[in-house]
């Protein structure tokens, strides 16, 4: 059943990347483009419809147990404010600029986007990949 | 871009369905719906127990843009850049997404929503940064 859920609630992200057209690089970029003169705030309702739907499931989540098919609920947020949030968070943020993909839409695209989908895919999996060897070997 | 009432309500919607896809994770399976968190764990020399939810999650999220192309209507897609930016811009939103430990989706929109400072900061700095760097490049150096 968690297997299902995982799947549906995939399908339904990637719904909602088409049906706003967070999918759209151009349309992100507009967004992101506060000061070009022809501001496009679609981005801003995105974010507003969906940060109000989680908080009333994060409510939800808050008078339950554990979820409905098992396993455990995330625990309370960490409040570590550090260089190497920040920072990543930098890094991010300049390659979200100079393309307008992000993990998500990026992913969203892999079937409908083409050549130019692919090539910023394969980059960014190395990038996580890579991070995630440095941080294994850092660890032990 | 142009942007009318209809995107705004497109908008609108689709952020309702991303909102009630994290929320089905998150009360059903318990898990947070960040996608660079997601994807990130599959790419590690050591899979995480959960792999094949993470790995059904991200080809839902992949196919349903290409169901919706056979169904209703190709989504338009305009990329511009050549492969050398496309590849910084990847590698830097993969290695920064990790780095930062979210991204849009993570930060953006599940910690954002639980009022979490880590993500509300994040977030801040990521569009702050983001903002900067479409400027320059559109508006400075392009110019």
């Amino acid at each position: 059943m968690r297997k299902l859920v995982a799947l549906v609630a995939g399908l339904i992200f990637g719904l909602g990347l088409v049906v706003s057209d967070m999918i759209n690089p151009a349309r992100v970029l507009g967004f992101l483009d506060l000061f070009g003169g022809a501001w496009d705030p679609t981005l801003a309702f995105v974010m507003i419809g969906a940060v109000l739907v989680m908080a009333i499931a994060w409510l939800l989540a808050g008078a339950r147990r554990q979820p409905v098919f098992g396993g455990d609920l995330p625990g309370p947020a960490s409040s570590l404010i550090d260089a190497r949030l920040i920072g990543g968070a930098a890094v991010f943020g300049f390659g979200w600029g100079l393309v307008g993909l992000c993990p998500g839409p990026a992913l969203a695209g892999l079937l409908v986007g083409g050549f130019s989908v692919w090539v910023f895919i394969a980059a960014m999996i190395a990038g996580m990949g890579a991070l995630n060897i440095t941080n294994t070997k850092g660890s032990t | 871009m142009n942007f009318d009432l209809t995107n705004a309500l497109f908008g609108l919607g689709g952020g309702i369905l991303i909102g009630l896809s994290a929320a089905l994770l998150l009360l059903a399976n318990g898990r947070i719906a960040g996608i660079s968190g997601i994807a990130g764990s599959l790419v590690a020399l050591k899979l995480p127990a959960t792999w094949r939810e993470s790995a059904l999650f991200l080809a839902g999220l992949v196919a349903a843009p290409a169901i919706y192309a056979l169904v209703v209507s190709p989504p338009d897609i305009k990329i511009t850049g050549s492969v050398p930016l496309l590849v910084t811009g990847g590698v830097l939103v993969g290695i920064g997404s990790r780095l930062g430990s979210g991204c849009t989706s993570g930060h953006g929109v599940c910690g954002i929503s639980r009022l979490s400072k880590r993500s509300i900061l994040a977030t801040a700095t990521f569009m702050a940064i983001a903002i900067a760097t479409v400027t320059i490049s559109r508006h400075l150096i392009a110019a």
